[in-house]
């Protein structure tokens, strides 16, 4: 009788590599989601966070200088309510309207009038829309790409408004949420003038007339637009 | 039907003072200054009319809410008209202005009220500056200031102008914003009506209600209710959008059929096209399929029908478009708009949005439209305003309307995605019958 042997002898084949079954089930990769630092998916969250910092105060207004039309623009608005704190929303307008943007800067400028602080007035600023603070062009175009526009064509016209303005830093193009013109579907503003009904092919004349400094379309401005009502004339 | 609101509209001119008076304009503010604040309120209450703003409240009702006496009281006029597909104050206010001036100071006299804001949305600056310009005239008129026309009743009248938040159309939201804060709801009750701006009493109307009191008065509560139905009296502005020949704002009397809104004056669809579904009340009512399209258009017959009259905004969609498209398109407004106050709305929303997403992408199951409906059902009362349940009420009705569709849908999707056909997962035994793929994530 052999003895059994001490070690056991290897196997001539290896075993296969423990892969699972492939299926047709199986769910595509997705793409990986682009990373910011700290592997957050939000860019620059942890601005707020830097504790080394003291909280900023109400900006000393002796050392803060503020041009002196936007100060009696803020201080004109503060008159007007019963409460200061609700010129936040006028005078955040005036400094952007002046700056372009709400830069850091303006903010601080705004708060050196209404003594409040930029935390406060930067929590407004954040909450709408139309305020921005990041720089931005000279002229706003906002394209409605919301329910009633982009059964129209809205989404194309926002593409076609991006490509035309693609080289001109002067112009910002904004996909906006429904700006309140649904029957000239699909629209723009432009500068705050409501333009429609668009053709993707409107694009590129927007961006001209912004360029000329005309009257953006001036055939498709809704000022001239008559009531859609017909017994609205008749009368 | 004699127009009321629209009467004669697109006269050139009309936004000023000197032609608005021509018309008869401010007798209806002489004639209310004569009568007693009861006589006012009594004529608004015997009108019957109801909020145009979306919640559809007796006007009436909401003024007598507010307490008698001396303290300080408010009046807002929301025109912060920012829900998808509606746009009528905008024509009101861009063509009569000085219609909304007269009616504000009207309801303010029968509210014994002396202070009043409006808030506009930021993105209407044309209409704003229409509106500054109209104040201004009805101030060196005499209309707005201290002691009006010689009666004891004084007003102040500020336009403030909005920056672009959906949410702010909200009344509390209004109201926070109007203080200069972010704008988020508040908890209700205290209802503005006891607690509103500053604290204070305060009333909050839509543009196209107060710009009706000068018409009541003129003719009369008792007579402005015989127009329209028991109920819903009077005239409403319809904004008619989406897939129809001729979009625009309609004058109708409440109570006709909605077919009449939508093929008679609106035009169809385009030709060779159908109805598919259709908001009765702005993108936040719960839709309406073609089957609907009889139902009479006032506040109790669509209640009845499942839905609302919102804000008086139809939307059309024909049958070119899917209704993935759309719930996508309202979900992401939504997600965007949230304010983020409470936990349903914030994540829910965005929740939404992925879970559509995710049907686009071929990656659904049926089992995910039981998901998407039970995240809608959490969603509605659970939070302090209504935006979440403007989203969750129209995506519900369309997982409920166009169930068969939706899985057709993912069906196709999966297949253009390369993800297997719905038979073999749930072949897998997984689950029951509306198994899915294990999350991989």
């Amino acid at each position: 009788m052999a003895a059994p042997p001490a070690v056991a002898a290897p196997p001539a084949v290896a075993p296969p590599p423990a892969v699972a079954e492939p299926s047709d089930w199986d769910i595509p990769a997705l793409a990986p989601v682009p990373r910011f630092g700290h592997g957050s998916r939000v860019p620059g969250w942890d601005d707020a966070v830097d504790l080394t910092k003291d909280p900023a105060v109400v900006p000393d207004p002796a050392t803060t200088s503020v041009p002196e039309d936007l100060r009696q623009t803020i201080e004109a608005a503060m008159a007007r309510y019963p409460d200061y704190h609700s010129a936040s929303i006028p005078a955040l307008h005036a400094a952007q309207g002046k700056y372009g943007w709400l830069s850091p800067d303006a903010i601080a400028q705004v708060a050196a009038v209404m003594r409040l602080t930029p935390a406060y007035l930067t929590s407004v600023a954040t909450f709408y829309d139309m305020l921005v603070t990041t720089p931005k062009g000279l002229h706003d175009v906002f394209v409605c790409t919301n329910i009633s526009c982009s059964l129209r064509g809205a989404d194309a016209l926002y593409e076609a408004m991006l490509v035309a303005a693609e080289e001109d830093d002067d112009i910002t193009v904004r996909s906006f949420e429904c700006l309140g013109a649904c029957d000239i579907a699909p629209m723009a503003s432009v500068d705050g003038d409501y333009v429609g009904p668009l053709e993707t092919g409107d694009a590129k004349q927007i961006v001209d007339d912004l360029r000329a400094g005309r009257t953006v379309l001036e055939a498709k401005q809704l000022k001239r637009r008559p009531s859609a009502d017909p017994g609205a004339r008749a009368q | 039907m004699k127009k009321i609101l629209f009467d004669r509209i697109d006269e050139p001119g009309l936004n000023t003072l000197a032609v608005y008076e021509r018309r008869g304009g401010y007798g209806s503010l002489r004639k209310a200054l004569k009568m007693t604040r009861e006589q006012v309120l009594d004529e608004l209450l015997a009108s019957g009319i109801r909020g145009r703003g979306g919640a559809g409240f007796q006007m009436g009702k909401k003024i007598s809410f507010l307490p008698k006496g001396d303290m300080d009281k408010y009046l807002v006029c929301n025109a912060d008209e920012s829900e998808p597909g509606t746009f009528k104050d905008r024509e009101l206010m861009q063509k009569s202005p000085h219609m909304l001036v007269e009616g504000i100071i009207i309801a303010s006299y029968a509210g014994g009220i002396d202070r009043s804001f409006i808030y506009i949305r930021g993105e209407y600056s044309y209409q704003a500056d229409i509106l500054e310009a109209a104040i201004e005239e009805a101030r060196a008129a005499g209309y707005i200031g201290e002691r009006i026309l010689d009666s004891e009743h004084s007003l102040s009248m500020v336009l403030h102008r909005g920056a672009g938040a959906y949410i702010c159309g909200e009344e509390t939201g209004l109201l926070d914003s109007l203080e200069g804060k972010r704008g988020n709801p508040r908890l209700k009750p205290p209802f503005p009506a006891v607690e509103g701006l500053y604290d204070s009493p305060t009333l909050i109307n839509n543009v196209e209600t107060l710009s009706t009191v000068p018409h009541i008065m003129r003719m009369g509560g008792a007579e402005y209710a015989k127009i329209g139905t028991e109920t819903s009296t009077g005239t409403k502005l319809v904004s008619v959008s989406g897939d129809v020949k001729r979009p625009g704002n309609y004058e109708i009397e409440l109570g006709i059929p909605s077919r009449e809104i939508i093929y008679g004056l609106a035009g169809g669809p385009p030709d060779g096209r159908e109805v598919k579904l259709w908001f009765p009340g702005g993108s936040s009512a719960p839709v309406l399929t073609a089957e609907d399209l009889d139902v009479p258009y006032d506040f109790d017959s669509l209640a009845k029908a499942g839905t609302m009259l919102g804000s008086g905004a139809i939307i059309v969609v024909d049958d070119s478009h899917t209704v993935i498209e759309v719930a996508t398109k309202l979900a992401k407004f939504y997600a965007h708009e949230s304010c983020g106050k409470c936990v349903p709305c914030r994540e829910g929303t965005n929740w939404t949005v992925k879970m559509l997403a995710r049907i686009d992408s071929g990656e659904a199951t049926p089992m995910d439209l039981d998901i998407m409906a039970s995240v809608q059902t959490q969603i509605i009362g659970n939070c302090l305003c209504v935006l979440g349940d403007a989203m969750a009420m129209p995506i519900g009705s369309m997982i409920e309307k166009y169930r068969p569709e939706l899985e057709a849908y993912i069906e196709q999707a999966r297949e253009r995605a390369g993800s297997g056909a719905l038979a073999d997962v749930v072949a897998l035994g997984v689950a029951d019958e509306h198994a899915g793929p294990m999350p991989v994530h």
